[in-house]
């Protein structure tokens, strides 16, 4: 049983070694987090739903190599989008940053949200002004 | 009446946006180079490594610079038409050879015939980073001054070439 569990929670890690990137990881622990992060963040322009972490497409390794280039260059993760954005467009980030043309991406969930309540809340004050018993047929 | 008024302006202001937006291709993604000045490079010629090839070679002229490999479908589709083009001598035409095979590239435009002045070998795929390739065959229209005046994405043809190329090399010739 302890046997079984064991490979049980083994078989949970599993996942990782499917990655398809195949580059070299940094030695510093930080910049590999950091390179990770922003590979997760970039959409594939070859694949467009996937990210670079996720395609193998010759497209994806390219960027992933030139990410890892900027990022042991000491480049800033900002540098690092607007070199993407500047090629790519902002459709290149899956994360699109907060500009004038992204703004109704970012608005449209708030308001979305805030006209959904207030319907809503017309809906429920016209039903708490109708009678409570208000029951045509007679039964409850 | 007036409760089924707002649903009714609402459906008829998303219809329309719905309609344009699910026309729209999703894999021709519009360039943020367009109007903008093309990205320098220069990279050893396909046929000839000791010659380079780059921006300067079409320097103070228009000229296209077509993306192209020998593992694009698209690429052999557009190559009558790119043949034929550099017959008539519209316009000198650039190759950008993006990570491709030397040895095969070459064999390429022996069998089907080279329409390129001269073709950069681009083998890593840094030059077509820059310059947003995401996927060949591309064709950028590059102005004297070096602007990136068009990009076509996809197999040209005389019918995109009538569409999309004339209309801007003809004003942009007629402001010189």
């Amino acid at each position: 049983m302890k046997i079984l569990s064991g490979v049980l929670i083994l078989l949970l890690f599993t996942a990782s070694s499917y990655a398809i990137d195949t580059g070299e990881a940094f030695d510093d622990p930080e910049l590999q987090a950091r390179y990770e992060k922003i590979i997760d963040e970039v959409r594939c322009l070859k694949c467009q739903n996937q990210t670079l972490k996720d395609s193998n497409a010759f497209l994806a390794s390219d960027l992933r190599r030139e990410i890892r280039r900027m990022i042991s260059e000491g480049m800033t993760d900002e540098q690092i989008y607007d070199f993407l954005v500047d090629r790519y467009g902002e459709f290149a980030l899956y994360r699109p940053r907060a500009s004038g043309k992204t703004l109704v991406l970012w608005m449209a969930p708030v308001l979305l949200l805030f006209g959904g309540a207030l319907v809503l809340w017309r809906i429920l004050r016209r039903r708490m002004a109708l009678p409570i018993d208000d029951n045509s047929s007679g039964e409850v | 009446m007036s409760r089924y008024l707002l649903p009714l302006i609402a459906f008829a202001i998303l219809i329309p946006i719905f309609v344009i937006g699910l026309g729209k291709d999703p894999s021709q993604l519009p360039s943020p180079l367009l109007q903008k000045p093309a990205p320098q490079f220069e990279l050893p010629s396909v046929t000839d490594p000791t010659r380079t090839v780059g921006s300067a070679s079409y320097a103070n002229e228009l000229a296209i610079v077509n993306v192209w490999a020998t593992w694009c479908v698209g690429c052999r589709q557009e190559h009558g038409f790119l043949m034929q083009l550099a017959e008539s001598g519209a316009i000198p035409i650039y190759g950008l050879n993006w990570r491709d095979n030397r040895a095969e590239a070459q064999r390429f435009l022996q069998q089907l015939g080279n329409p390129y002045l001269d073709s950069a070998y681009d083998e890593d795929g840094r030059v077509g980073i820059d310059w947003g390739v995401y996927g060949a065959p591309e064709t950028f229209l590059i102005g004297a001054d070096g602007t990136v005046l068009y990009k076509q994405l996809g197999p040209l043809s005389w019918g995109l070439w009538e569409q999309h190329f004339v209309p801007r090399i003809e004003a942009a010739r007629n402001k010189q």
